[in-house]
């Protein structure tokens, strides 16, 4: 395409070339500078899809190799012992793991996020916004590991409390019963994962609510709405989209945390029935857990189950795309 | 229905700015008064200080009074949700809220107010608001449809739709067609000339001929220069600022000698 269009509208060299204008038809007239940024992002593009396709081989080679000497189940299968002279190993608890605990650290997560983010830009007098913007910046700072760290040592002992009031009032569910014990369980790391993915959450959001154009609320505001309703009738229907990119970048976090979730779960090959109950495990936790003693299938098992977590990743974005690209017609 | 009002030494700041100085005009019910003068004279200020829009904006404030027949719109205690919702406004680009139908996009101001309307009852509102934006006949089998789906005229059209479902006794519009085609104005000037039976309309323009053909009064606002605040010049007939306004400056102005 690039060089079918030199000649018969496009006479070699035109006067005064536009430089925004002929990046990419018309070789040779255009000024050096834009050549070079041409093939930088060109070059950046394909970087990125290269390096994609890269590790979505690498993952699958290793992974099918280690699936077919898998003498259990691979998706079934509750349990994980690579290194036995009859490998058996199965992702089925640590699927269970990753989606539970993401899905609790998203119910805390986003709601809060939102309240924050629209406290921020339409409740909060200016001299305590700025402040405020800057401490949740902040916490996006801190390292997974720290966050492990205080997981362990501070809410692990302090939550007991929060389970025997849980089970006090929901234990009859089975799903929130407490039976004792230190409090290592997915509900725990649901909170942890929670409090890491509430900065990334809230600020997008803030941004986008940030960006609600003026004459939208004014409009609302005309017709005689408080500000509760300004937020429902213009802010939040504006913002929408942009906060499920926020939650879906929030979720990829939760989804993929390893260290934090490593130092805080005790980890097992169980589900039980109540999410406050020691053990299970999620991919990346065990891939961390696990890495240091496994052998060459080992490894290779635990590439599998990675393989697992980004198709799981890739999943939830499709997913995200299409609840946004379904309301397209009405954000125009 | 429609009220009159009086507004009484009534001044607008931004933060320091004074944007304009001790204004005092009568606005009469059932009539049209049009707003001229060169930007930022404080016209559109002005404007909005009659439905307490202008102390959303940071660092807005007002001093002075607005009677709506008697009632204070600054007195305390009053609430400017409520003001808002008998003085309504229609704004300078179309602002139809994007994510609703045309049909819930006149029902919002009602859903507002009223809290639980019968559906029947709101079909019908919805219907004579359309009826009295003169858009019904063009909208009638896409009411589901988004309301930014229109065309420019059409949408604004359909903010009126808004403003006037909830029967409010103001209509304030501020440059109503300013963003509009001849074509599109004029149908909005039609529907002024309409709306003029029901509601007190206030409406700021640019467009001089815009003010001779559908006001019964004109006001001019000047400013004495960059950074003053803007004042009321003189308000009258509209026919007599346009043939023989009492104030040098009015003349000047309207015959394009400045501004």
């Amino acid at each position: 395409m690039d060089d079918m269009d030199i000649s018969p509208e496009n006479p070699a060299p035109p006067l005064a070339p536009e430089p925004a204008e002929n990046t990419g038809n018309a070789k040779g007239t255009t000024r050096i500078g834009d050549r070079i940024f041409l093939g930088l992002s060109r070059g950046s593009g394909v970087l990125l899809l290269a390096i994609m396709a890269a590790i979505a081989v690498f993952l699958t080679v290793r992974a099918a190799s280690a699936i077919s000497k898998d003498h259990g189940n691979f998706l079934t299968t509750f349990e994980w012992n690579a290194n036995a002279d009859q490998p058996v190993f199965g992702i089925a608890v640590l699927a269970f793991g990753t989606v539970v605990s993401s899905l609790i650290a998203m119910l805390i997560a986003v709601p809060v996020a939102i309240g924050i983010a629209l406290f921020i830009t339409h409740y909060a007098p200016r001299r305590l916004a700025a402040p405020l913007s800057y401490v949740i910046d902040l916490l996006a700072a801190v390292p997974s590991i720290v966050y492990g760290l205080w997981g362990a040592l501070f809410l692990v002992p302090h939550l007991t409390g929060l389970y025997t009031w849980l089970d006090s009032y929901f234990g009859w569910t089975g799903v929130l019963a407490y039976h004792g014990g230190a409090a290592r369980s997915l509900f725990t790391i649901g909170i942890l994962l929670a409090i890491m993915i509430l900065p990334i959450v809230t600020s997008v959001s803030r941004e986008v609510f940030r960006q609600v154009p003026r004459m939208h609320e004014e409009a609302a505001l005309a017709l005689g709405a408080t500000r509760w309703e300004v937020i429902r009738m213009s802010v939040l229907p504006f913002g929408r989209s942009g906060v499920i990119s926020a939650s879906m970048l929030g979720l990829g976090r939760a989804l993929g945390e390893t260290m934090a979730v490593a130092t805080v779960l005790s980890p097992s090959f169980l589900i039980s029935r109540s999410l406050l109950d020691p053990g299970g495990g999620t991919f990346a936790q065990n891939i961390a857990s696990s890495f240091k003693e496994s052998g060459d299938l080992g490894k290779d098992a635990l590439i599998a189950s990675g393989l697992v977590l980004f198709v799981l990743t890739l999943l939830v974005n499709g997913a995200a795309r299409l609840i946004i690209a379904r309301r397209k017609e009405y954000t125009a | 229905m429609a009220k009159r009002i009086d507004v009484s030494g009534l001044s607008a700041y931004y933060g320091s700015h004074k944007a304009i100085d001790d204004i005092s005009m009568t606005v009469e019910p059932r009539s049209v008064t049009a707003f001229i003068g060169p930007s930022g004279c404080g016209k559109s200020t002005f404007l909005r200080t009659l439905n307490r829009m202008h102390e959303v904006t940071p660092g807005g404030r007002v001093e002075g009074k607005v009677l709506l027949d008697e009632e204070n719109l600054y007195g305390t205690g009053v609430d400017p949700v409520s003001v808002r919702r008998v003085v309504g406004m229609v704004f300078q680009r179309p602002n139809p809220f994007p994510t609703m139908s045309i049909y819930d996009n006149v029902a919002a101001g009602i859903r507002l107010n009223g809290g639980r309307v019968r559906k029947s009852e709101l079909d019908g509102i919805v219907e004579k608001s359309l009826k009295g934006a003169n858009l019904w006949n063009e909208v009638k089998d896409r009411l589901d449809k988004p309301g930014a789906g229109l065309s420019g005229g059409q949408q604004q059209r359909l903010c009126i739709a808004r403003a006037i479902a909830v029967e409010p006794q103001v209509l304030l519009m501020d440059e109503p067609c300013s963003a509009l085609d001849p074509i599109s104005t004029l149908a909005i000037e039609d529907l002024i000339g309409e709306l003029k039976e029901r509601f007190t309309i206030v409406i700021v323009t640019h467009n001089m001929q815009q003010a001779a053909r559908v006001s019964d009064r004109t006001a001019f606002f000047n400013l004495a220069g960059v950074g003053q605040p803007g004042k009321l010049i003189e308000i009258d007939d509209t026919e007599r600022i346009f043939s023989n306004p009492s104030v040098q400056a009015t003349e000047d102005y309207i015959s394009g000698r400045f501004g």
